[in-house]
């Protein structure tokens, strides 16, 4: 078995940040299912959200990257 | 309007001649290759201490299986000569002014003088010192070569080789200070030209050219960003806001282009904004903002968690955006080379197809990613100054106070 411990962590980040982006995208679906007018600033809104989960899986795969 | 493709094809030679002239003086300086010696070693230590020695020519030749991560990590860091294309002998490089402080004063030369040589075995002597080039850095030169002709102090640790060599100071004007300079260059000529049209032509006129593009983007900093998060005041900050915003837009750009350099993907790029927006906040944090930190609203009791947790947050908020567009930047970079690479390490034309549509998709993603961590950045930017100078009023926190006496709140 190749590779490093370094790659799991990442891996398992990543696998956090999928969770957490797929949270809000389903219920930003289901808001919009809701209320159609509503839809530009639900978007918005998921965006700046899926944006900052990013943000937190990428400190993991920062940290994963310098130990190696 | 013919004016303004005069300004246009003025511009345009002088780019052109300044380029060309990097290019012609790059190879007319740049001599051969010292020669390498492929060495066999049955220690671990000296084998991975050896195999730095031929890295650079490991990552780029064919004999073995190609370092897609050597050279990706390559490409996204910074480097002392601007490398168009080509490998080794015929690279087409740029060279940069290595500008180091060392013991003995300041000494100025071109990165050519060290003749494309990354692995410490071309010594440049300068002002009675001497010094050498490993892996981008430089370093004083040792007096004797060691067995591999180089002129540093390696110690291999787990295949990580790590440099004992003392190393001057460097203010060197590497890829990405002159990738700086380039778009600040461009920044400016936009911004300049847009503000000259609006002086001539007033505000109330249709926006022609590079103002019809930039526009939006400017009045969207301006009103959804600025003024959503900051409230009251927010005129005084909209400079700052709309600099820190083109300056990530532009830079991101930059360095999703072939020729570009990646700035954004620069830790100490992203932690001198961050500081900024840190001395931006709390210069301008008001008695409001320091009392939720050192006397919060809460229970007594937990006073001794919290206020460490809030004066903590002070630094840890500005380390966050710093973290974010670093890290975002640098894993698109690497995931593009990555994907372009698959056909260097297959060795086959025909995974192209393949390779050429996720790399299309990926940089696709990149280009919503360049407008978004800018927009994340700037927002959260000027979300933090907005906590910092809000009105006593306009905090929810404060609902059960004793000073509202009016409804309403």
């Amino acid at each position: 078995m190749t590779g490093s411990i370094a790659a799991i962590g990442a891996g398992l980040a990543v696998i956090g940040a999928g969770i957490g982006i797929g949270q809000i995208g389903g219920h930003a679906m289901d808001a919009i299912a809701r209320q159609p007018e509503a839809t530009s600033k639900i978007q918005t809104a998921m965006i700046i959200a899926a944006a900052l989960v990013e943000g937190v899986a990428l400190f993991g795969v920062v940290v994963a990257l310098m130990s190696k | 309007m013919t004016s303004k493709i005069n300004t246009y094809k003025r511009f345009t030679s002088i780019f052109i001649l300044i380029f060309s002239l990097f290019i012609g003086v790059s190879n007319n300086l740049s001599a051969s290759e010292p020669q390498e010696d492929t060495i066999e070693h049955g220690h671990s230590a000296e084998t991975a201490v050896a195999a730095h020695d031929a890295h650079g020519q490991d990552a780029h030749e064919a004999n073995g299986p190609i370092d897609i991560s050597a050279i990706a990590i390559e490409h996204v860091s910074d480097s002392h000569s601007w490398h168009f294309w080509g490998e080794g002998h015929d690279a087409v490089a740029a060279p940069l002014p290595v500008i180091l402080k060392g013991n003995n004063g300041i000494v100025f030369f071109m990165s050519s003088e060290f003749h494309h040589d990354n692995e410490g075995k071309t010594i440049v002597e300068k002002n009675r010192e001497r010094f050498v080039m490993f892996e981008e850095k430089v370093y004083y030169a040792n007096e004797t070569p060691n067995e591999y002709g180089q002129y540093v102090t390696l110690t291999a640790k787990d295949k990580e080789v790590s440099v004992s060599n003392a190393a001057p100071l460097d203010f060197s004007i590497t890829k990405n200070v002159t990738q700086m300079f380039i778009s600040v260059i461009v920044i400016m000529w936009i911004f300049m030209s847009i503000a000259k049209a609006y002086k001539t032509q007033g505000v109330t006129s249709a926006p022609r050219g590079k103002q019809s593009f930039f526009e939006p983007l400017i009045l969207f900093v301006r009103d959804d960003i600025a003024k959503g998060n900051i409230g009251h005041g927010y005129e005084k900050f909209v400079p700052y806001l709309l600099t820190v915003f083109f300056m990530i837009l532009i830079n991101n750009v930059f360095g999703m282009i072939p020729i570009g350099a990646n700035l954004t993907g620069n830790i100490a790029f992203t932690l001198v904004l961050s500081v900024a927006t840190m001395i931006v906040t709390n210069i301008n944090g008001n008695k409001n903002y320091w009392s939720h930190i050192f006397l919060p609203h809460a229970p007594k009791a937990i006073w001794p968690i919290l206020i460490p947790i809030e004066v903590v947050g002070i630094l840890t908020k500005p380390f966050a955006l710093m973290m974010r567009l670093f890290a975002n930047m640098t894993a698109g970079h690497i995931i593009i080379i990555s994907l372009v690479g698959l056909i260097f390490v297959f060795k086959t034309i025909y995974i192209a197809p393949v390779s050429v549509a996720f790399a299309l998709f990926i940089d696709v993603l990149e280009c919503l990613v360049a407008f978004l961590q800018a927009y994340v950045f700037t927002m959260l930017t000027a979300l933090f100054i907005g906590s910092a100078v809000a009105d006593h009023n306009e905090d929810g926190a404060h609902s059960t106070d004793d000073d509202h006496a009016t409804a309403g709140h």
